[in-house]
């Protein structure tokens, strides 16, 4: 396919990238109110994300991975450090980036094409029957066409992720931000909604972060795996993962990508018997 | 031609099993009329027989012979007129005080920190105590019925409002928010649809409350009304008509918490219906 093609062409052009998010030495503290003590949520955070790449972020709970995911869609505010999208200052929420919920969060009293339409209106960048054709069309890509009149509560918890992520792909966005999309879900619709998301996304071609705590889903998807260590969470190392594309389920069961999976569970192993939160597996 | 076709088809997509007996149908309402014909047919036996004085009680058809008579001479629709007019006066103020007010305690904390005790101590306290006070303040005439019926109604409604802006899903906003809507949208969007079915359970609180209130406020103090009917018939011992008053407010709270109820399920026509044991 023409896809893997485009994405290698993508990394070789990479020496004169067209950098889509840059973070530079990003540091994130929050207060406890009653002690009045302070926390580092993560720090010293360093990321460059390319044009079209597709960036995986892994790291044990608590290394403040969705902090830093919250914070680059300006949910939260930074103040140590720079965060450009699209060589645009990140000051609070923007038109250039959607997020992709780790639960749906959907209304549920919007059918899928009124959720699907939902964040266009917020944004307030479409005409009426603009939004409707985008809305129908995220529908259709996700896979969903036929189901636009349904309620969230009348769909199971994989097509509810669909209409999460077709709606933040309908604002047209710059840098797609994933926060753990698919904890929620069972394990093989999990499978299968990763074997989707890459279907989705060579079609779409955007540049996406995704957060999660699975190596495996990590690995599957990303170019690259950014490792992040915790207490304080910044970024250990990060991992080239240059399978070609399209990836199949059965790439799971390859040699190679064991060793791959097995290199990051190493590192984030250590990481955990460095703070004695050791767990047999 | 055309619009043929399309009602067939659309027929047939909403009849997709057999039509259902007239019994699996009206299920609810053939077990309910049952109930009560059941009820009726007995307490009419014990009447004929004797059973009842008419100084305690009466029957079911002396009761129905007492509606006619009462409707026909117009006094009970006058009556009805007078006591609806000032239920819906009362009932439509606390509604557009009720709800508004619920919405602003609910969205700003500070605010609802400041109210919450004397809301609270309202809510809370038997509001026939205050009926005195609310005579001083309005007379015995329609002003303090009204009033009364209000003061019930608000609060409900107030106390339910604000429980639903305060119970908006957090993930709802934050999705609104990496969307970059605005307080306004936030506010029309979200907060608001979400406390509907809050703001509807408040409502129908509010109809019963302040149907007991419109009742009460006229067996207190008054000349008019099918409160006062109600309390004269009984100093009169004229049971048939005590009883008659009585079957008119419970069809009318019924009736009004049927509409509601309505009102509730078009609103939640995205809820998927109740499944359980039949």
């Amino acid at each position: 396919m023409s896809v893997a093609a485009t994405k290698s062409d993508g990394q070789t052009m990479r020496a004169a990238p067209s950098h889509k998010l840059v973070i530079e030495r990003m540091s994130y503290r929050y207060y406890v109110e009653p002690e009045e003590t302070e926390f580092l949520a993560f720090t010293d955070v360093s990321l460059t994300i390319d044009d079209g790449e597709f960036v995986a972020i892994v790291g044990p709970s608590g290394c403040g991975k969705t902090t830093l995911l919250n914070v680059i869609a300006g949910l939260l505010p930074h103040e140590e450090g720079t965060l450009t999208i699209a060589g645009e200052p990140v000051r609070g929420p923007g038109v250039n980036r959607s997020m992709v919920f780790q639960n749906a969060s959907l209304l549920p009293w919007r059918t899928v094409l009124g959720n699907v339409r939902y964040g266009m209106e917020m944004q307030r960048r479409f005409d009426r029957d603009v939004m409707d054709r985008r809305a129908r069309d995220m529908i259709a890509l996700v896979g969903l066409a036929g189901f636009e009149r349904r309620f969230p509560l009348q769909l199971s918890g994989g097509m509810q992720q669909r209409v999460n992520l077709a709606r933040a792909l309908a604002t047209d966005p710059q840098v797609l931000l994933m926060d753990e999309p698919f904890a929620a879900l069972d394990a093989q619709t999990r499978e299968f909604m990763q074997v989707e998301l890459l279907k989705i996304w060579a079609r779409s071609n955007k540049t996406v972060l995704f957060i999660t705590h699975q190596i495996d889903e990590a690995a599957f998807l990303a170019d690259r795996v950014v490792v992040m260590g915790t207490r304080p969470g910044r970024i250990k190392r990060e991992f080239r993962v240059d399978f070609e594309r399209p990836r199949a389920l059965s790439l799971k069961r390859d040699p190679r990508f064991l060793a791959v999976c097995d290199d990051i569970w190493r590192l984030i192993e250590e990481e955990a018997e460095r703070i004695n939160i050791v767990r047999t597996q | 031609m055309s619009a043929q076709i399309q009602t067939l088809t659309t027929a047939t997509a909403l009849t997709p099993r057999r039509r259902r007996s007239f019994l699996a149908r009206h299920e609810p309402l053939v077990y309910g009329a049952l109930a009560v014909l059941c009820l009726l047919v007995l307490w009419e036996f014990c009447w004929q027989m004797g059973a009842i004085s008419p100084l305690f009680f009466s029957g079911p058809t002396a009761v129905a012979a007492k509606f006619w008579e009462l409707a026909t001479n117009g006094s009970l629709l006058h009556d009805a007129a007078y006591t609806g007019r000032n239920f819906l006066i009362g009932f439509l103020l606390a509604l557009i005080t009720g709800v508004p007010i619920g919405v602003l305690l609910g969205w700003y904390r500070r605010l609802n920190l400041f109210f919450d005790p004397v809301v609270n101590a309202l809510y809370a306290m038997p509001r026939i105590a205050l009926y005195p006070l609310i005579i001083i303040w309005f007379g015995i005439g329609s002003g303090s019925k009204v009033f009364i019926v209000f003061l019930s109604a608000t609060l409900p409604i107030l106390v339910n409002t604000i429980a639903g802006v305060r119970n908006i899903d957090p993930d709802l906003l934050k999705a609104a928010r990496a969307f970059c809507a605005k307080d306004r949208q936030i506010f029309v969007t979200v907060a608001l649809p979400s406390s509907v079915p809050f703001i509807l359970t408040g409502v129908r609180q509010g109809i019963a409350l302040g149907l007991i209130g419109a009742i009460i406020g006229e067996l207190f103090a008054g000349s008019e009304g099918i409160g006062y009917m109600i309390s004269y018939a009984g100093q009169m011992f004229q049971t048939d008509t005590l009883l008659v008053g009585v079957v008119v407010v419970a069809a009318a709270g019924m009736m009004l918490t049927a509409a509601a109820e309505r009102a509730r399920r078009h609103f939640q026509r995205w809820r998927p219906e109740h499944v359980g044991g039949r």
